[in-house]
């Protein structure tokens, strides 16, 4: 296997032989700038290389690596979202505007910790503008196109971290989840994708969208890859104010456990209301897969995702206020709408959301006193063609932008941890994701699940063939 | 309770916010207000007990 090769594997895999000394964690680094090179012109992944950096990362790696240490990333290539902060980078979070700024003077928390476990920042991707996207297009950087199609989207907003890592330019991605923007790309792109809980994992020196939503996470290729990332991001962290003081879930320890002890629900209602019939195909693919014939209904999931709807088009525009009343020609104008518009909600409304935020939780609790498991759609149907302005859902035709999340953002508005798993229908194209929802605090058990289907082949993310 | 004027609350609040909003973005803005109150409806149609509290958490 020739290193360019060792790229289509997940990243536990070129971890291992970097650690055993069969590839140097500076040939992989060479091979993955150089799948950079040949296709990210087409493809719209990175808006800033950081091959320099790279090199030196890959090199300080083999060096640990010779002295006798074993690292659980070990020379893995991985990508952020450019609303984090790279230390020397621009942190633009897909704006015109924030590029006036400085150079970020110290890297996210996150990308600390990835170091430290000897993964190798290849660099910065594609974003929707300030995140508020599901479809991974951007006016200033242009669009992050889907490896699998390439006329279609990759979805948003993490979309360069999907094409990124589904066109095997990087192993894995940092990205950031509000109401989708993990989960979408994940489904769009067929990649594993991990919605941690709301407040396991450090934002610290990240740019935000909404304060009261906003959360981290990896996209890869393979569920080990996601519980290696999420054993090496926890801890605490002074710079986070959000961060909630909560033990670790042990993600790599627990993986192998199966799903035998598992009580799996199919979400019903809402969640099939809404779905296309990929959608549920792919649903009753994974729930057969896993002899999951119980389905539960959530009566809240409409009226969350619509508080969702309004915490984030409130919070999201209030941050932006001073840059709309100064700039908005700058704005991208699929966005500059929207936040103009949700600088003008009622108190009244806001509040309710937030009121109505509990309210869901509390039911989502109650649910998961009888299941451990729920499993729902991660998007309503497969990638759009790029440009795609309106869909039909439920027989009505809605706005593309803000309808392809449908699904993701009544659980991202509990917080509850989530797997995104990538199907490949018989015969189909096109990937098209299943959300593994745990309770609060058990990425664990979503973990486990997603092995159990990636390890039988139900689901799978390959790199892309174009 | 009568329907919301979403243009009406659109052209108020860009004045008293200080939004200059162009005339071409005027349609897109009302629009996506209009599809705001929407879910505010969605939202105000669950009823709550009062003793509901907001979910947001401040540890002073």
């Amino acid at each position: 296997m020739t290193v360019a090769e060792s790229l289509t594997r997940p990243g536990h895999a070129i971890a291992g032989d970097v650690n055993s000394g069969r590839l140097s964690a500076r040939s992989v680094a060479e091979a993955a700038l150089a799948a950079i090179e040949a296709g990210n012109a087409r493809l719209g992944a990175f808006t800033d290389v950081t091959a320099e950096r790279a090199l030196a990362e890959a090199a300080r790696v083999d060096a640990r690596v010779a002295a006798g240490e074993k690292l659980p990333l070990a020379g893995v290539p991985y990508s952020v979202k450019n609303l984090f902060d790279v230390e020397g980078i621009t942190t633009r979070a897909g704006s015109k505007i924030n590029r006036d700024r400085p150079a970020a003077v110290r890297d996210a928390t996150l990308i600390e910790r990835m170091g430290a476990a000897g993964a190798v920042l290849v660099g910065a991707v594609n974003m929707g503008e300030y995140a508020y996207d599901f479809t991974g297009e951007n006016a200033h950087d242009g669009a992050s196109l889907n490896p699998h199609d390439p006329s279609r989207m990759s979805g948003g907003s993490s979309g360069g971290s999907g094409t990124s890592v589904a066109a095997g330019m990087a192993a894995l991605s940092l990205g950031s989840d509000t109401n989708g923007s993990i989960r979408v790309p994940a489904s769009f792109c067929g990649l594993y994708g991990l919605k941690p809980t709301f407040g396991r994992l450090s934002r610290a020196r990240t740019f935000p969208f909404v304060h009261s939503l906003d959360h981290l996470g990896p996209l890869a290729r393979s569920p080990r890859d996601l519980a290696l990332v999420l054993d090496a991001l926890q801890g605490p962290d002074a710079d986070d104010s959000a961060l909630i003081a909560r033990p670790p879930v042990a993600a790599v320890a627990n993986f192998a456990r199966g799903v035998g002890d598992l009580r799996i629900a199919v979400a019903g209602g809402y969640f099939r209301a809404g779905a296309g019939p990929e959608a549920l195909a792919a649903v009753a693919h994974v729930a057969k897969a896993l002899g999951a014939t119980r389905e539960v209904e959530i009566p809240i999931a409409a009226a969350a995702r619509a508080a969702a709807y309004l915490i984030t088009t409130s919070e999201s525009s209030a941050l932006h206020l001073d840059r709309l009343r100064g700039r908005a020609g700058d704005f991208d104008p699929d966005t500059r709408d929207r936040f103009l518009s949700g600088a003008m909600v009622p108190a009244a409304w806001y509040l309710s959301a937030q009121r109505l935020r509990a309210a869901a939780k509390a039911a989502f609790a109650s649910l998961f006193e009888t299941v451990d498991v729920i499993l729902a759609p991660a998007t309503p149907f497969p990638a759009l063609k790029s440009g795609t302005r309106t869909v039909e859902i439920g027989g009505a035709t809605l706005p593309a932008r803000p309808n392809i999340g449908i699904f993701t953002q009544p659980i991202s508005f509990v917080g509850l941890p989530v797997v995104a798993v990538p199907v490949w229908l018989p015969g189909a194209a096109l990937p098209i994701g299943v959300q593994v929802v745990a309770p609060a605090w058990r990425e664990d058990i979503a973990l486990r699940v997603a092995e159990v289907l990636h390890q039988s082949g139900a689901t799978s993310a390959p790199v892309a063939q174009t | 309770m009568k329907d919301f004027d979403a243009a009406g609350h659109v052209e108020h609040m860009a004045d008293l916010l200080g939004l200059a909003i162009d005339p071409a973005w005027k349609e897109g803005v009302v629009a996506n207000m209009a599809a705001t109150a929407r879910m505010a409806a969605l939202v105000a149609a669950v009823p709550l007990d009062e003793t509901v509290e907001p979910a947001m958490v401040f540890e002073p």
